[in-house]
């Protein structure tokens, strides 16, 4: 065959470095990683991006990307992406955190970050367990799911029901993107994708404040086989966790 | 140069936007409230920013962010709140990054009161956050030196990729006192080739905390210790500031920092018109600690006496210094400010 008549298909995108991950079988933070690093490369802006991440089980990420990459305190992330986007306006700024990191430890910082409308847009993966500690209960674990702590099933009566946290988002002036997405089939991938490149333009427009949650397959946690670990996204915390966008005001 | 009348807040605002400072996030308290309130107004003008952060916690992960960048970044709080960000600074020496946070001291533990008091002294030098880390820190004892040591710490905490924490305490923060304001020159920085601003295609990717700069994630730590104690013997040698108050022939010392050195300054001065031989260890670095010239003046001394706003904190290191030598008391209040007759009449004790 010519050299010339070969077409390429399918590849890394450049943001991505190519070190093999080291996520367990069948775990969603390596499509969302690609997701995110594709948008960046069709936008050509990974010299220009910086990357900050909260604790879980992502933040021994920073081998997988060829971009600037800041370890934050568990919870605090958008607190380092205020003070680093304040002062380098003219990057591409996004937090990656977990549903614990976000909506449990750091939910005042997630929520004062919108409040502000601060420019950087935030990866939100929703679980539904703490993956890196063993899994634990998350403050979106589903009512009658077993974790680590609810051994029983979370039961609502003694913790509550799982926290709509991107709901809750969506009710402050200053986020102006608030989506809901997943990464357990081809449909939802284009969708995320879609929607993280909708974030990235409202923060480069300088509109306010974005975040795309994401829910995550983690059949370690949960216990399953990672092909069941699609299906159990789709029963289980899709009805509970409805996917769309809950709030576009781009452009306005 | 003109003087200025400015409050010991202010002048901390002054000094760091002198120092060309440009990011301030805080969170109201008191007795600094002057503070946010000063650069609220005044960062704008510099072209600075100011964020009103939602806590401390937040606050001082904010500080984090802009020294990620690479930009000079200062912060204040009052003792319960600076116990908020005693994780975020843990992480800011963890990742070397530069900043200044000032704790403008209240009183007691827990929520405590607004009055002035020295009982952080221990968690400012001892580390305070976990995890075995180091940071300098400094105690002015006048407004003039609270603008010119403010300069002096934005570019230690460059020079050495420090935290630097200033201590001062309510009195010195709303006392007002005319200062000139100066530019203190500085020497020679290295450049910031780790702050990670994107690495525009031209350069390796960077990463903050540097975790793998020729370490691996398990002797990571143990190099990190290594680093620190090699750091605290170049500082012990090279950036050690302390003042001295009639040492040549004291045979009564006293050790004090910060306000209550500068109320035992008078109380010297009465003390010695009436012929009692009485000097004053005054130091201004707390970290590092004057260790060997206080074991100078303990051992020339006859009775060496420590006066804190406290129940005794930095004794322990006059003490350490001291190494068993010398004869060394303590006196020290908490709750009212001294009076230089208090002071004065711990002197005559002292002598008698
Ligand atoms: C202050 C603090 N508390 C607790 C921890 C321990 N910790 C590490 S990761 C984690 C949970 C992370 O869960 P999540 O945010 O859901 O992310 P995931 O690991 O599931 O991706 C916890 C509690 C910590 N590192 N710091």
């Amino acid at each position: 065959m010519e050299a010339a008549a070969k077409t390429k298909v399918f590849g890394k995108p450049d943001t991505l470095t190519g070190v093999p991950y080291y996520y367990c079988p069948g775990c969603g933070h390596s499509l969302i990683h690609r997701l995110v690093c594709e948008v960046i490369d069709e936008f050509g802006m990974a010299g220009d991006t910086v990357a900050i991440f909260g604790v879980g089980c992502s933040c021994v990420s920073y081998p997988f990307f060829n971009l600037d990459w800041i370890y934050t305190l568990h919870g605090r992330a958008p607190a380092v992406a205020t003070g680093f986007k304040r002062s380098m306006p003219d990057t591409l700024v996004f937090t990656y955190q977990g549903d614990g990191d976000l909506g449990s430890i750091g939910i005042a910082e997630i929520i004062h970050a919108a409040h502000r409308g601060e420019k950087f847009t935030t990866i939100f993966v929703n679980n539904a367990n703490y993956g890196m500690t063993g899994g634990q209960m998350a403050p979106t674990t589903l009512e009658g799911q077993i974790t680590t702590t609810t051994p029983e099933g979370r039961d609502p009566a003694h913790c509550g029901s799982p926290l709509k946290i991107s709901e809750m988002l969506a009710t402050i002036d200053g986020a102006k993107y608030v989506a809901r997405q997943s990464v357990h089939d081809y449909k939802s991938l284009v969708a995320t994708r879609k929607s993280i490149k909708k974030a990235f333009e409202v923060q480069l427009a300088g509109e306010g404040f974005s975040i795309v949650e994401i829910l995550s397959q983690c059949p370690t946690n949960w216990k399953i086989e990672p092909v069941d670990s699609c299906a159990w996204i789709e029963e289980n915390m899709m009805p509970v966790f409805p996917l769309g966008i809950l709030k576009d005001e781009s452009g306005g | 140069m003109e003087s200025e009348l400015v409050s010991g807040n202010e002048a901390l605002g002054y000094g760091a936007i002198t120092a060309g400072c440009k990011y301030y996030f805080g969170y109201p308290i008191t007795p600094q409230n002057e503070v946010p309130e000063f650069m609220s107004r005044e960062m704008p003008k510099a072209g600075g920013i100011f964020v009103q952060a939602e806590s401390e916690v937040a606050a001082i992960n904010m500080i984090y962010g802009a020294a990620c960048a690479g930009k000079r970044a200062l912060i204040t709080s009052s003792s319960t709140g600076i116990s908020l960000m005693q994780e975020g600074i843990s992480a800011l020496a963890a990742a070397q990054l530069p900043c200044v946070v000032v704790n403008v001291m209240r009183e007691g533990p827990g929520g405590g009161g607004i009055g002035p008091s020295q009982l952080d002294y221990l968690q400012a030098t001892k580390g305070g956050g976990h995890g075995g880390y180091i940071k300098m820190v400094l105690a002015p004892s006048t407004v003039q030196e609270i603008f010119d040591l403010m300069q002096t710490s934005f570019y230690l905490a460059d020079k050495y990729r420090l935290v630097i924490l200033m201590l001062t305490d309510a009195i010195l923060g709303q006392m007002l006192e005319p200062i000139e304001m100066k530019r203190i020159p500085e020497g020679d920085l290295p450049p910031k080739d780790w702050a990670t601003t994107g690495h525009k295609n031209q350069r390796e990717p960077r990463m903050i905390p540097i975790l793998l700069k020729g370490y691996t994630p398990i002797n990571y730590f143990q190099a990190y210790q290594d680093e620190a104690a090699e750091l605290n013997s170049l500082l012990q040698k090279e950036e050690l500031r302390f003042e001295e108050t009639t040492t040549e022939d004291a045979e009564y010392l006293l050790v004090a920092y910060g306000s209550t050195a500068r109320i035992a300054r008078s109380a010297i001065e009465q003390a010695r018109g009436e012929g009692i031989k009485v000097g004053m260890m005054r130091p201004i670095t707390l970290f590092p600690f004057p260790y060997q010239r206080t074991k100078e003046l303990v051992s020339a001394a006859g009775k060496t006496l420590v006066v804190e706003a406290s129940g005794g904190q930095m004794i322990e290191d006059v003490r350490l210094a001291a190494e068993g030598q010398g004869d060394i008391s303590f006196y020290g209040k908490v709750g009212t400010v001294f009076t230089p007759i208090d002071i004065y009449d711990e002197i005559v004790k002292l002598a008698s």
